[in-house]
C-alpha cells in the first residue's frame, strides 16, 4: 500500500505517528507542505491514501481538495478540513444534525456585532471563527468590554475577524472533556482543568482521564459524523442539561493523552488509515 | 553534534530525531527547526502563523 503523510514541522504527535507505522512495518512518505508545488491541471497521484498532519491550515484545506479531487482518498477528507477549520461552518454541521452546541450569533459589522451580544446576554465568547490553540478568544464581561474589543477587532484584526463568532458563554466549573474518535468509535477522552476558563492544553490546561460513558460516546460519534467522519478530537461542555459540543479538531493533538488514559491513540489512526487505504 | 543558531552551543541530537522537527536548546531556550541530521543542522524555528493549530 502506497502511504503519504502530508506536514511540515514535525510535532510530538507526527513522531508518534511515524514511529508507530514503522512499528508496524508500514512503509510511508512524508510530503513536505513547504515543499510542494501543485500543477493543478496534473490529476495523477500515486498514492492509496494521504494521512494530513500540516500545522497550518490553509495548506492542509487546499491540498486535501486538491488531492479529493483527482480521487486520493485522505485522512481527513476536504470536507471535515473544511468543516472543522471554521468554528462557524463546524456549528451549523452540529445544529444541522441535532448535536447539542451552545448558542451562536454571527454578524459582521461592530453595531449589530454589539447588538447580538446583548441578545445573548453577558457574558459572551468571541472567537475567531478559524483559529486554534485558544488563540484570541475574548470572554466579554459587559457592554464596555464589548464595545472595546469590536473597536480593536474593526481596527487591528485581518478579515477574518470581520466575521463576529458569538457564542453563548457556558460555566463549565474549570474543565471540559477532549473525546477522541476514530471511525465510529470514541477510542478514549481527558478531563482537561484549568483555573482559566480557556482549558486548552496548549495554553496550560491539565489532562486527566475521563471515562468514555455511553453518553459521551453517543455525542462524540454523533459530532463527528457532523462534520464528515474520519480522526476527530471533540471539545465537551458538561452542562447541567447534559453534554454540549464545543468545538471539533480535525488534526488533532494526543501527545498528553496517551499516558492519561492508556490508549494507544496513534496506533488507532494508523489502523484507521491502512483500512481507508484498503476500502 | 548540532550548532544552536543563536548561542552557539553544541547540542546532541537523539537518534529518533526526525527532519522538521523543533527542538530547545538547552543553554538558551531557542526554539530550532532541524534542517538535517547527517550532518547535524538546525535552523531558528518558523514563527506561529495565524492558522497554525489542530
Amino acid at each position: 500500500m502506497r502511504i503519504g503523510i502530508l506536514c511540515s514541522l514535525i510535532r510530538k504527535e507526527e513522531k508518534l505517528l511515524f514511529d508507530e507505522f514503522r512499528r508496524q512495518g508500514v512503509e510511508f512518505t512524508r510530503i513536505d507542505d513547504r515543499e510542494l508545488i501543485l500543477n493543478l491541471h496534473h490529476r495523477q497521484w500515486d498514492f492509496d491514501v494521504i494521512l494530513e498532519r500540516c500545522i497550518n491550515h490553509s495548506r492542509a484545506l487546499h491540498t486535501l481538495k486538491y488531492l479529493n479531487d483527482c480521487g486520493v482518498k485522505t485522512v481527513n477528507t476536504y470536507e471535515v478540513a473544511s468543516t472543522c477549520g471554521d468554528k462557524l461552518l463546524t456549528t451549523l454541521a452540529l445544529i444541522r444534525d441535532g448535536v447539542p452546541t451552545p448558542k451562536v450569533y454571527v454578524a459582521y459589522t461592530p453595531e449589530s456585532a454589539l447588538q447580538a451580544i446583548e441578545s445573548l446576554g453577558y457574558p459572551v465568547v468571541l472567537k475567531p471563527a478559524v483559529g486554534s490553540w485558544g488563540r484570541l478568544l475574548s470572554k466579554v464581561n459587559d457592554r464596555d468590554a464589548a464595545e472595546a474589543l469590536l473597536e480593536h477587532k474593526e481596527t487591528l484584526g485581518s478579515y477574518h475577524h470581520s466575521t463576529y463568532y458569538i457564542q453563548e458563554y457556558v460555566e463549565k466549573r474549570g474543565r471540559d472533556i477532549r473525546s477522541f474518535v476514530v471511525g465510529d468509535e470514541t477510542i478514549c477522552a481527558i478531563y482537561r482543568t484549568s483555573q482559566h476558563w480557556i482549558t486548552n492544553t496548549a495554553r496550560g490546561g491539565v489532562a486527566t482521564n475521563c471515562p468514555v460513558t455511553p453518553d459521551l460516546n453517543e455525542i462524540s460519534v454523533r459530532a463527528a459524523k457532523a462534520v464528515g467522519g474520519g480522526v476527530v478530537a471533540i471539545d465537551i461542555f458538561e452542562t447541567p442539561d447534559g453534554l454540549m459540543v464545543n468545538e471539533v479538531n480535525y488534526t488533532m493533538e494526543f501527545r498528553n493523552s496517551i499516558d492519561t488514559t492508556g490508549v494507544n491513540i496513534p496506533a488507532k489512526v494508523v489502523e484507521y488509515v491502512l483500512e481507508v487505504g484498503r476500502r | 553534534m548540532a550548532l544552536c543558531t543563536e548561542c552557539e552551543a553544541e547540542i546532541p541530537l537523539d537518534p529518533s530525531t526526525e527532519i522538521g522537527e523543533i527542538i530547545q536548546c538547552p543553554d538558551c531556550g531557542m526554539d530550532l527547526e532541524v534542517l538535517s541530521v547527517h550532518p547535524p543542522e538546525l535552523a531558528p524555528a518558523p514563527e506561529e502563523e495565524e492558522d497554525w493549530g489542530e
